[in-house]
């Protein structure tokens, strides 16, 4: 019987802890979008990750639409969906504060939930992998071509962001929102349509990373909530409004898991990634890059 | 305040036409009401909702055929989302509002074992469509509790089918793979028990969450301990994506054991092509085409597939075929004895042959589930879809 070495297992549970980190990143990065100018947590953000994936579901397996034509339909709906959340329930509050705000979100993931069951139906669904299934072996751990395909789209939606953000004047004017949204609005900056921007930007990211990960994990209408909590675990670590510090956070909470499900023990893997996340937020309450000054003025 | 006085007067005038009618349709007998509560929606939906479709196209097939005795049967469904607090209060609705003579359901485990006591209190025969054998055996006194029934397997009967077709294989050294759930919980729980009884040796015991993306790293720790087998226990996609890894890894040389709740074709095909050779223990309905023309059950499951496909156009599960077996039951205690509750389940206490979905049902005063693992067929996913193998 063929038998895998020590240093091969290791191996294989980086590679999949990097993997799975990748995604927790992403989510990770649609999150601190949305913070970053408006000082919410929108707690929608795991619903546009579903919402990415089922609608490529529809597009690429329903419609038989080529995959890149649906891919580039399918980032276009759903971030035409962040717009209209933006829109329809945060906009039309009365004297929003951040805490209304954020609470209107975690409204609207059951209203974009429910939606989706009725429309998807509640099995899950799958699509085909981007670049077929032959696994690659390489010494002696086994890599799914599409485990390439997600860390290839995290890094290059870190470059495309970081370029937005710090070269063009719209990434600029969003963070001026951010920094403070009432001298951005005396410079002319219009601030509302920035608030949907990065509502756009952040659907838009999360329907990547839904489209991504469906050919590994399926895909069904209820997935969106775990994500986001874990997510949200790697915004935290990372340190809240952190590009890298997502990065990072991700990177850690999956190699984590995916080192005590391999080594100790697969039941406390989840345990051992809070624990983890608890005690960098001991040592250092603002994460691992955040910056405790700049959390003091933020809003919450 | 003319046009408020107008609308009232309208829309009792409306009221008292609906009533009207409603008077006016009334048939000569009572209906028989009954009660049932599935997760139709939430984290068990998938069991929820074949079993709904299913027992509404039970009943709708009771009353054409001039319902029982005469009587229309009023199946009256709630969903419990999954959720032990709502399932409880629906129960308490179901008896103290609707005024059911039997209750089906709850479709999970847990749900089941939460109401198991509102049931007993309030002396109404229920039957459950969840799997655990704690819901027909009270662990006190060793005997089923009084007025509850179940039709599912229970999980004992899926491990002893699985141990008995390793050892007919000269398998022993198996890992054990479960969901955090309460299906998956209570699997290992079985698998664990009984493993010294078969001779059987488990090296490894892995576990993962119901909503993980990768089971690489479980997986990856097996291969190093070298088993001859690999049985999983979990519901929902985590099944699908752990048969994928199992052959991305290129593990085909340790046999795949999945529990019953794979026993959905859908699940082969979300597998894409990973499933072959995974084997499963399965009840009749689900290999209802291949079974032989002379098994028991070749009747009833092949009609309740046609009809199932007929009028919903999607796979069949085997979950449904649980509602099935409950609401036949049922229906034929009513049919026998009326709307009286003590009857009923002194009725269904004493049932034997009953021919249903899952088996052949010989209920007892100490077994209210009826089955034995007799109820379980071994098949193997062959070319995409189930093939039996001894």
């Amino acid at each position: 019987m063929e038998q895998i070495s020590i240093a091969g297992q290791l191996f294989q549970y980086l590679i999949t802890g990097i993997t799975v980190g990748s995604i927790y990143a992403m989510v990770a990065i649609g999150f601190n979008i949305i913070y970053d100018v408006t000082d919410i947590i929108n707690f929608a953000q795991g619903e546009f990750v579903m919402l990415g994936g089922l609608t490529m579901v529809l597009f690429h397996v329903s419609f038989q639409i080529p995959i890149i034509i649906a891919f580039i339909l399918t980032v276009m709906g759903v971030t035409l969906i962040g717009i209209l959340v933006d829109r329809l329930a945060i906009r039309p509050i009365r004297q929003p504060s951040v805490l209304t705000l954020i609470i209107a979100t975690i409204a609207v993931s059951f209203v974009i939930r429910g939606a989706a069951m009725f429309f998807w139906g509640k099995n899950p669904f799958d699509l085909p992998a981007f670049s077929g299934r032959n696994p690659i072996t390489f010494y002696g751990a086994v890599i799914q071509p599409q485990y390439f395909w997600v860390v290839g789209f995290l890094i290059v939606v870190v470059i495309v962001l970081s370029i937005f953000f710090d070269k063009t004047i719209t990434g600029k004017a969003m963070k001026a929102c951010a920094d403070n949204a009432d001298a951005a609005r005396l410079v002319g900056i219009n601030v509302n349509q920035m608030i949907m921007l990065s509502f756009a930007l952040s659907a838009g990211v999360g329907a990547v990373a839904g489209i991504i990960i469906t050919p590994i994990s399926l895909m069904e209408y209820d997935r969106g909530a775990m994500l986001a909590v874990k997510g949200f675990g790697a915004v935290i670590l990372g340190g809240l409004g952190s590009f890298p510090g997502a990065i990072i956070g991700g990177l850690i909470l999956g190699i984590i898991e995916s080192l005590v499900a391999g080594l100790i023990s697969s039941g406390y893997k989840d345990a051992f990634a809070l624990v983890v996340l608890l005690c960098v937020l001991f040592f250092k309450p603002s994460g691992i890059l955040g910056n405790i000054e700049i959390s003091k003025i933020k809003r919450f | 305040m003319t046009l408020k006085k107008l609308l009232i007067i309208v829309s009792v005038c409306l009221i008292g036409f609906g009533l009207c009618i409603s008077c006016g349709k009334k048939v000569e007998k009572d209906a028989y009401k009954v009660g049932a509560v599935f997760s139709v929606t939430g984290r068990a939906s998938f069991l929820g909702d074949p079993e709904k479709k299913t027992a509404e196209m039970a009943v709708e097939a009771i009353n054409k055929a001039g319902g029982i005795n005469g009587h229309p049967l009023d199946l009256i469904i709630y969903d419990d989302e999954g959720d032990a607090t709502k399932c409880n209060l629906a129960v308490k609705k179901l008896i103290n509002k609707d005024k059911v003579c039997a209750l089906i359901g709850p479709s999970l485990s847990g749900l089941s074992l939460a109401v198991l006591p509102v049931a007993e209190k309030n002396e109404i025969p229920l039957v459950s469509c969840a799997a655990s054998y704690k819901i027909v055996n009270n662990e006190e006194t060793g005997k089923p509790y009084h007025w509850v029934f179940k039709t599912p397997q229970s999980d004992s009967m899926a491990v002893e089918a699985i141990y008995s077709h390793m050892k007919t294989h000269g398998i022993n050294k198996i890992a054990i793979m479960s969901g955090t759930t309460g299906f998956g919980a209570s699997g290992r729980a079985e698998l664990l028990r009984l493993a010294p009884d078969h001779g059987m040796t488990i090296v490894a015991d892995e576990k993962y969450g119901p909503k993980d993306t990768d089971m690489t790293v479980q997986l990856t720790k097996i291969k190093g301990k070298a088993p001859q087998a690999i049985v999983n226990w979990s519901i929902g996609p985590t099944q699908v994506v752990v048969v994928r890894n199992w052959k991305d890894l290129g593990m085909k040389n340790i046999t795949f054991y999945q529990s019953h709740g794979f026993g959905s074709r859908e699940n082969i095909k979300l597998a894409a092509g990973a499933a072959e050779g995974v084997l499963c223990p399965l009840g009749a309905c689900n290999i209802a085409e291949q079974l032989a023309a002379d098994h028991p059950q070749k009747a009833v499951t092949m009609k309740y597939l046609k009809d199932y496909k007929d009028k919903y156009n999607e796979t069949l599960s085997s979950f449904g075929g649980h509602a099935w077996d409950s609401v036949h039951l049922v229906a034929d205690a009513l049919s026998a004895v009326g709307c009286d509750k003590a009857a009923i389940r002194d009725y269904i206490e004493i049932t034997k042959g009953f021919v249903g979905q899952h088996g052949v049902f010989n209920f007892s005063p100490d077994d209210h589930n009826g089955l034995t693992k007799a109820a379980f067929n071994m098949v193997v996913v062959k070319e995409g879809d189930w093939a039996l193998t001894d």
